[in-house]
């Protein structure tokens, strides 16, 4: 084994998975929320508004309560009635999802800013880590290896959703709402519930990916606390062909990847530092030009989805 | 029957204004502040006086190009929101060229930054109706991730390659001088973009209104299998109407570079784009609405100054007012064929 201070090649590599671990999880409850949603049959594009909404009101909430978990809650909560306002007005007729998704995104910013104006000097408890490197005496490890309570909530939760999703029978409804409205129907269940409810669900799990970014990484409120993460995972479901747990895995990938320009930044190589910033973004666009296709439905895709036909 | 139908859009559309102004009321008075007062500020400060009238129709102008820039696909079927990048790959381009003509003869270097802003910008939102189409990328994603990495590269290109070292305040690019900035429309402030705006919207409304080329979008919006049963050239037309609004976009980038600012820099990044999708959606699409519409909303944004003097209210309070007008006017569209006194009478 080599010395502590001496980690070589291994250091980067692990402070490169840190790191994934830290940005990763914004993505990761985005991203599985939205494939609630998806699964459904219902697209909401707002959810990047969800996430500014949920990091602004954990903010808020914790640092007036000084409890970050009531923060998570709240932001939770919020998501989740973000989420019914976008199914309810979803489900009147001749309402297009995906425009109001839009309009949702307008304004969950907007509401956020305007709520959040007096939380931006304020400084808020944070949330707790899990240190998993405690058994090593290498500081290096130990550091990179503390992780995010969340995250550890959220990789629990992407095999869950997986079995809920194909094992249960609220997973069997969802899938059916999703895949043929009119079987949904035929069973006695209300598509514009069920649709409605998942997309509740949806935005209860982004919101709390907001309070992430508040309350952990980067751990304060300001105006630009996110910059198109929650539009990068709802791109990244897509690629992640609507499976919980490639949402994991995809997640980490892009964590990796955003971790990867500050690594190079602390190294010394500081120029286009905004170059590397849209990196994340053209990734984005390259995996989605890939995964898309002209001719079929894309596999995996619930066939309700306006967004794959 | 026209008529109906336009006093039905007018009716549903005055209808979600007034329900976005109630719920606004609402949540204003929950700071207790009281909403008539509030609603008497905003029509202040946006048409309540000549200065206001002159503000509004300066944030009016780059949100009627911005406002096609999702209109016009729109009505070939497609959910374009990408103005905000189209707008800033526009401003950007202006300066890369507007730079180089400093000997130019004022009329003829201000044409070709405008062509070339027009140019870029059409290419950028054209791309994404080119991956629409030929790659079945969906392009309402495809051209907000295009936001985010026009900004990005606008960051890079001001931060490094075309900084102007000489502007302190905050990163920006060389400046077009101001022998090539276009002045105000005489006998106001308001700039000359006013009129490019205008002229666009008026332009595009004859294109989709009187010629074969409009009519033949609008058979594709509304039904894809019809337009193909028809032999229509789809690719074509996506790629046209994705052009032409790109393009409409990078126009308003260009006119904030030479009626505004004279430079890029992080001020063209003040949301024109994302407000131009509500102006399109609030105009059902219809470039001559838009006008009017981007009027009303170029007024909420200049009474944002008032409400925050006069009411201590944050300035992202217009941004909560267009969120819940663009909730409600989506809402709205439920209630077409509702109504019995709008609909033709039976033969």
């Amino acid at each position: 084994m080599p010395p502590a201070t001496d980690l070589g090649w291994w250091g980067v590599v692990i402070a490169v998975l840190g790191g994934a671990a830290r940005v990763s999880t914004p993505y990761l409850f985005v991203s599985l929320g939205e494939t609630l949603t998806e699964k459904s049959g219902r697209v909401n594009l707002g959810l990047e508004g969800t996430l500014v909404m949920g990091a602004m009101s954990a903010y808020a909430v914790a640092y007036l309560s000084g409890s970050p978990w009531l923060g998570v809650l709240v932001a939770g909560a919020a998501g989740a009635a973000f989420g019914l306002l976008h199914g309810g007005v979803s489900t009147l007729p001749r309402v297009n999802d995906i425009a109001v998704g839009i309009a949702l995104f307008l304004l969950g910013t907007g509401l956020a800013f305007y709520l959040g104006k007096p939380f931006i000097e304020p400084v808020a408890p944070r949330l707790p880590h899990v240190a998993l490197g405690a058994w090593s005496a290498s500081p290096q490890i130990r550091a990179a290896l503390e992780v995010n309570a969340l995250f550890v909530v959220g990789a629990v939760l992407a095999p869950l959703l997986l079995w809920g999703l194909g094992h249960t029978r609220w997973g069997l409804v969802v899938r059916t709402a999703g895949d043929n409205a009119d079987a949904a129907k035929a069973l006695g269940y209300s598509v514009g519930a069920v649709r409605t409810l998942s997309t509740m669900a949806g935005g209860f799990l982004a919101g709390v990916g907001g309070s992430f970014l508040s309350l952990y990484y980067p751990g304060t409120w300001n105006e630009g606390l996110s910059s198109g993460q929650g539009l990068m995972a709802i791109a990244l479901v897509i690629f992640a062909r609507w499976n919980p747990i490639h949402c994991f895995w995809v997640s980490l990938l892009f964590g990796g990847a955003t971790a990867l320009g500050p690594a190079l930044q602390s190294v010394g190589i500081a120029s286009n530092y905004y170059l590397y910033g849209a990196a994340p973004y053209v990734l984005t666009l390259i995996l989605l030009i890939a995964s898309s296709s002209p001719r079929h439905a894309l596999a995996g895709a619930p066939s309700e989805l306006t967004i794959s036909k | 029957m026209l008529a109906r139908s336009g006093a039905e859009t007018a009716a549903i559309s005055a209808a979600a204004l007034l329900g976005a102004l109630v719920l606004f009321g609402a949540f204003v008075a929950l700071r207790g502040l009281s909403p008539l007062e509030v609603y008497a500020a905003l029509f202040l400060g946006a048409f309540g006086t000549w200065f206001s009238i002159e503000q509004t129709l300066t944030q009016a102008a780059p949100l009627m190009l911005t406002g096609l820039c999702t209109a016009l696909p729109a009505r070939a079927g497609l959910l374009v929101i990408g103005g905000e990048g189209a707008l800033v790959v526009g401003g950007v381009a202006t300066v890369l060229v507007g730079a180089t003509l400093a000997g130019w003869p004022p009329p003829l270097a201000v044409a070709l930054m405008c062509m070339t802003g027009a140019l870029a910008g059409g290419l950028w939102i054209g791309a994404a109706g080119a991956l629409r189409h030929w790659r079945g990328v969906n392009e309402t994603i495809c051209t907000l991730l295009l936001n985010y990495i026009a900004i990005a590269v606008m960051n890079h290109l001001v931060t490094g390659p075309i900084r102007d070292f000489a502007q302190v305040l905050k990163p920006a690019s060389w400046s077009i001088g101001e022998r090539l900035m276009i002045g105000e429309l005489p006998g106001t402030s308001v700039h000359w973009g006013l009129a490019f705006g205008v002229v666009a919207c008026l332009l595009t409304w004859g294109l989709m209104r009187h010629t074969t080329f409009g009519f033949a979008v609008d058979i594709l919006g509304g039904n894809v299998r019809a337009a193909q049963m028809a032999g229509l050239p789809i690719g074509a037309m996506v790629l046209a109407t994705c052009f032409v609004g790109g393009a409409a976009a990078g126009l308003a980038g260009t006119i904030e570079i030479v009626a505004v600012h004279g430079f890029a820099s992080s001020s063209l990044v003040v949301g024109y784009g994302y407000a131009g999708i509500l102006v399109a959606f609030l105009a059902r699409q219809n470039p001559l609405a838009v006008v009017f519409v981007a009027i009303l909303l170029g007024g909420i944004s200049a009474s944002g100054g008032l409400l925050q003097r006069r009411f201590g209210l944050p300035d992202a309070a217009t941004l909560v007012l267009r969120g819940l007008l663009f909730v409600a006017v989506l809402a709205g569209n439920t209630l077409y064929g509702r109504f019995k006194i709008f609909r033709p009478p039976a033969a």
